[in-house]
C-alpha cells in the first residue's frame, strides 16, 4: 500500500458575496496516493477552481480536513502556507507564468531562490537536471519570447520539479496548446508518471482524461463520479496516429 | 543567504528596466548633485572670507577708541583720543593671553621719490606689526626697538607704493622718499599681499616707527588703535575680555558706563560675515532639497506602476514559495538600490558641476565630506521611505487574485 500524499475529508469551502454564501464546495473527500496520475474534471461553476487553489495551499478551506504529505494545513499561517507550496507542491499553469526576459534556466531556478536550504551550486544543478528531464537542455539560456509555447510549458514543468514536490499540480496545462503540443506535453506527464511523480491535473477537457489513472468528476461544489481508469491511452500512441505535419 | 537571493532579484529587475530607471534616477541624480553644489559653493564663499580674513591675522585684535561702531549713529571711532600711549603701555604689561602687541598711529600723505609721487596712507607701528599682520619682508629689514626709541625717519613700503614711487624698476632699499614732506630711508619692501576681502589694497602702505609718526607728521599724543594678537586663535576670546576689563579699569569705567572703546577680534569678524552667507547656503540647501523630495516621490510612483505591472509575476513568486516578507523585501530593494545608484551618480555629477563651476565661472567652491555623507544618507532614508508603502503593498497581495491578474 503505497502512502497517502493528499487527504480530504468532508471538505467545504464558503465564500460571502454581500449577503449571499456561495457554497463552492459542499463536503468533499477523497485522497491521492503517492504515484497516481489524477484529472479533476468539471464544467465552470462545479467548483474546481477552489479545489484546485486549496490542493495548492494558496486558500484554505472552511471547514474539513486536508493534509498533505501528513500537513494538516487547516490552521496554517500565511507564511506557512508559502513554505509548503515551496517544498510540496509543483505549479504548472494554462499560461505557463514564466518571468519575461529571463532565461529558461534561470526560471526553473526560481522556487529554490525561495528556499534557503538549497545553495546556489545546488540550484544550478538541480534546475539543469530539471531542464534535461523536460528535454530542454539544449535551450538553458533562452527566454521565454525565444520559446515555443509547447517549450515554454516544459520550462514551467521543470520549475515544477526543480524542488522535488511530492505533487504536481497542473491548471489546465495544456489549454493554450494545439493538439500536437498538447500530446507532446500530456507523454511528458505520463512519463514523468512512470517515474513515480503524483501528478493531479485539473482540467476541462474529456480527452486529457483518458491519459490519467483515475478522474474525480466535480458538479456544483460535489463529487460526482470518482473512478479509476483501466484502459489509459499512451499519448505517444495518439501522437503517432495524428496525421503528418509538413514544416 | 536569502537576502543575497532577493538582493540579485532585484538587481536582475532594475536592469530588464534601464531606461525607465534611469528616468526615475533622475530626480534623485539632480537632487543630489544639487545639493552638494549648493553646499560646495557655500561652503567655498564661507572658507574664502575666512581665509582672506585670516591671511590679515587670524588671532588678531584689534582695539579702537570710541564705543563699538556697530550699533546706529555713533561717532566715528577715529576722532576719539580716549586710547593713550599710557593704555598701550598697561595692556602690554597686563595682558597674559597676548603674544604681540603694537600702538598704531596713521594718516594719509603723499609719498614723493624724485619726480614720481603717490597717495597712501602711513602707519605708524612698532617691530611687532609685522608678526601680528602675519606680513613678511620681500626685501630689507623692520626697523628696531631702538629705531623706535630715537624716532628715526625709516620706513617700509609696499609693493603698489614701489610701483608707483619706483616705476623704473630701481632698488628701493636704500633710496630716500618724502612722506608730507618728511623724509624717510626706505629699509624694507612688504611682501605683496593684495586686496582683502573688502577690496582695500594691502600694499598700499608706508610703514614706520609710531613715534617718528606720532610726532613728525601727525604731531597727535594719542593712537589711533592698538592692534595685539592673542596667543593662539583660541585664546582670542578671552583676550578680547581680558584687554576690555584691562581698558575699563584704565578708563575708570563705572558698571553703568558702556565701553568707551571697541575690542574686536578677527573671529567675530568673521562670523558677521560668515552669517550672511551661511543663510544663503540654508537657502540653496532648501530648494536643493525640495528637488530631492520630488525624486523621491518620483520613485514611489515608478514602484507604483512597477508593483501593478508586476502583480502576475508576483502572483507566481508567491505560488512557488515567496513569503509576504520576501516580496516585500524585493521590492523595498529595488527601491533602496534606485536611489542609492542615483545617489552615486548624484554626487558624481554635484562633483562635475563643482568643479565647473571652479572652473569656468570662477566661483569659490568647497566640497565637505559631510555634504556627500548627508545626501547619501538622505537617499536611502527616501528609498526606504518611498519604497515602502508600494512594496508593502505588493507583499499584501493575494496569490490567487495576483495570478489571475491580466
Amino acid at each position: 500500500m503505497s502512502k497517502e500524499i493528499i487527504k480530504i475529508e468532508d471538505l467545504k469551502r464558503e465564500f460571502t458575496m454581500g449577503t449571499e454564501t456561495v457554497h463552492a464546495l459542499r463536503g468533499i473527500s477523497f485522497s491521492i496516493k503517492e504515484g497516481e496520475f489524477v484529472t479533476i474534471m468539471g464544467s465552470s461553476g462545479s467548483g474546481k477552481s477552489t479545489m484546485l487553489n486549496i490542493l495548492g495551499c494558496l486558500d484554505q478551506p472552511t471547514s474539513g480536513v486536508y493534509e498533505i504529505d501528513g500537513v494538516s494545513v487547516k490552521d496554517l499561517s500565511r507564511n506557512q502556507l508559502a513554505t509548503i507550496r515551496n517544498e510540496k507542491i509543483g505549479f504548472i499553469f494554462q499560461s505557463y507564468n514564466l518571468l519575461a526576459r529571463t532565461s529558461a534556466l534561470e526560471n526553473v531556478e526560481l522556487p529554490l531562490l525561495y528556499n534557503s536550504k538549497v545553495s546556489t551550486e545546488e540550484r544550478r544543478e538541480r534546475a539543469i537536471k530539471a531542464l534535461k528531464m523536460v528535454g530542454l537542455e539544449e535551450r538553458m539560456g533562452h527566454t521565454p519570447s525565444q520559446l515555443s509555447g509547447g517549450q515554454q510549458q516544459r520550462v514551467a514543468i521543470a520549475r515544477s520539479l526543480v524542488n522535488n514536490p511530492v505533487m504536481i499540480l497542473a491548471d489546465e496545462a495544456t489549454g493554450n496548446l494545439d493538439t500536437r503540443t498538447s500530446y507532446e506535453i500530456m507523454s511528458l506527464f505520463q512519463e514523468l508518471n512512470k517515474k513515480g511523480i503524483t501528478i493531479t491535473f485539473v482540467t476541462h477537457e474529456p480527452d486529457i482524461a483518458t491519459f490519467s489513472n483515475r478522474t474525480i468528476v466535480l458538479k456544483d461544489g460535489e463529487i460526482m463520479q470518482d473512478y479509476k481508469n483501466h484502459n489509459v491511452q499512451s499519448a505517444t500512441d495518439e501522437l503517432a496516429k495524428l496525421p503528418k505535419q509538413d514544416d | 543567504m536569502r537576502l543575497l537571493n532577493l538582493f540579485k532579484i532585484a538587481t536582475k529587475a532594475i536592469i530588464l528596466n534601464k531606461t525607465r530607471t534611469l528616468l526615475t534616477m533622475l530626480g534623485i541624480i539632480i537632487g543630489v548633485a544639487s545639493v552638494i553644489a549648493m553646499l560646495a559653493i557655500g561652503e567655498g564663499s564661507k572658507e574664502s572670507i575666512r581665509e582672506s580674513i585670516s591671511s590679515m591675522g587670524s588671532n588678531m585684535i584689534t582695539i579702537r577708541p570710541g564705543a563699538d561702531t556697530r550699533g546706529p549713529a555713533r561717532g566715528s571711532g577715529g576722532d576719539v583720543q580716549t586710547l593713550t600711549l599710557q593704555n598701550y603701555e598697561v595692556i602690554k604689561e597686563k595682558a597674559t593671553t597676548l603674544s604681540y602687541i603694537t600702538p598704531v598711529v596713521n594718516g594719509g600723505g603723499q609719498v614723493i621719490s624724485g619726480s614720481n609721487n603717490w597717495p597712501s596712507t602711513i602707519y605708524g607701528v612698532n617691530p611687532d606689526y609685522l608678526k601680528i599682520k602675519v606680513v613678511d619682508l620681500q626685501s630689507g629689514s623692520m626697523f628696531t626697538d631702538a629705531e623706535v626709541k630715537s624716532a628715526s625717519k625709516v620706513a617700509l613700503i609696499g609693493q603698489t607704493v614701489v610701483d608707483n614711487v619706483f616705476p623704473d624698476g630701481q632698488e628701493p632699499v636704500g633710496q630716500m622718499i618724502r612722506f608730507n614732506n618728511i623724509p624717510f630711508k626706505v629699509i624694507g619692501v612688504l611682501e605683496e599681499k593684495g586686496e582683502n576681502t573688502f577690496g582695500q589694497d594691502q600694499d598700499d602702505v608706508v610703514i614706520a616707527p609710531y613715534t617718528t609718526v606720532q610726532k613728525r607728521i601727525l604731531a597727535i599724543d594719542y593712537l589711533n588703535q592698538v592692534m595685539a594678537s592673542a596667543i593662539s586663535e583660541d585664546d582670542a576670546p578671552e583676550a578680547v575680555t581680558q584687554v576690555t576689563e584691562i581698558l575699563r579699569t584704565e578708563h575708570k569705567l563705572m558698571d553703568s558706563e558702556e565701553d568707551d572703546f571697541s575690542v574686536r577680534s578677527m573671529e567675530e569678524l568673521i562670523s558677521t560675515f560668515s552669517s550672511t552667507s551661511e543663510m544663503l547656503t540654508i537657502l540653496l540647501v532648501a530648494v536643493a532639497s525640495i528637488s530631492l523630495l520630488i525624486g523621491g516621490i518620483g520613485i514611489m510612483n515608478i514602484m507604483y506602476v512597477s508593483v501593478k505591472e508586476r502583480t502576475k509575476e508576483i502572483g507566481l513568486r508567491m505560488a512557488v514559495g515567496a513569503k509576504g516578507a520576501d516580496i516585500l523585501m524585493q521590492f523595498l530593494i529595488e527601491a533602496i538600490l534606485i536611489s542609492i545608484t542615483g545617489g552615486v551618480l548624484g554626487v558624481i555629477l554635484g562633483l562635475g558641476a563643482t568643479v565647473f563651476i571652479e572652473q569656468f565661472l570662477n566661483w569659490p567652491t568647497s566640497v565637505a565630506l559631510y555634504s556627500i555623507i548627508i545626501s547619501f544618507a538622505v537617499c536611502a532614508v527616501t528609498g526606504i521611505f518611498f519604497g515602502w508603502y508600494p512594496a508593502r503593498k505588493a507583499s499584501a497581495l493575494d496569490p490567487i487574485t495576483a495570478l489571475r491578474y491580466e
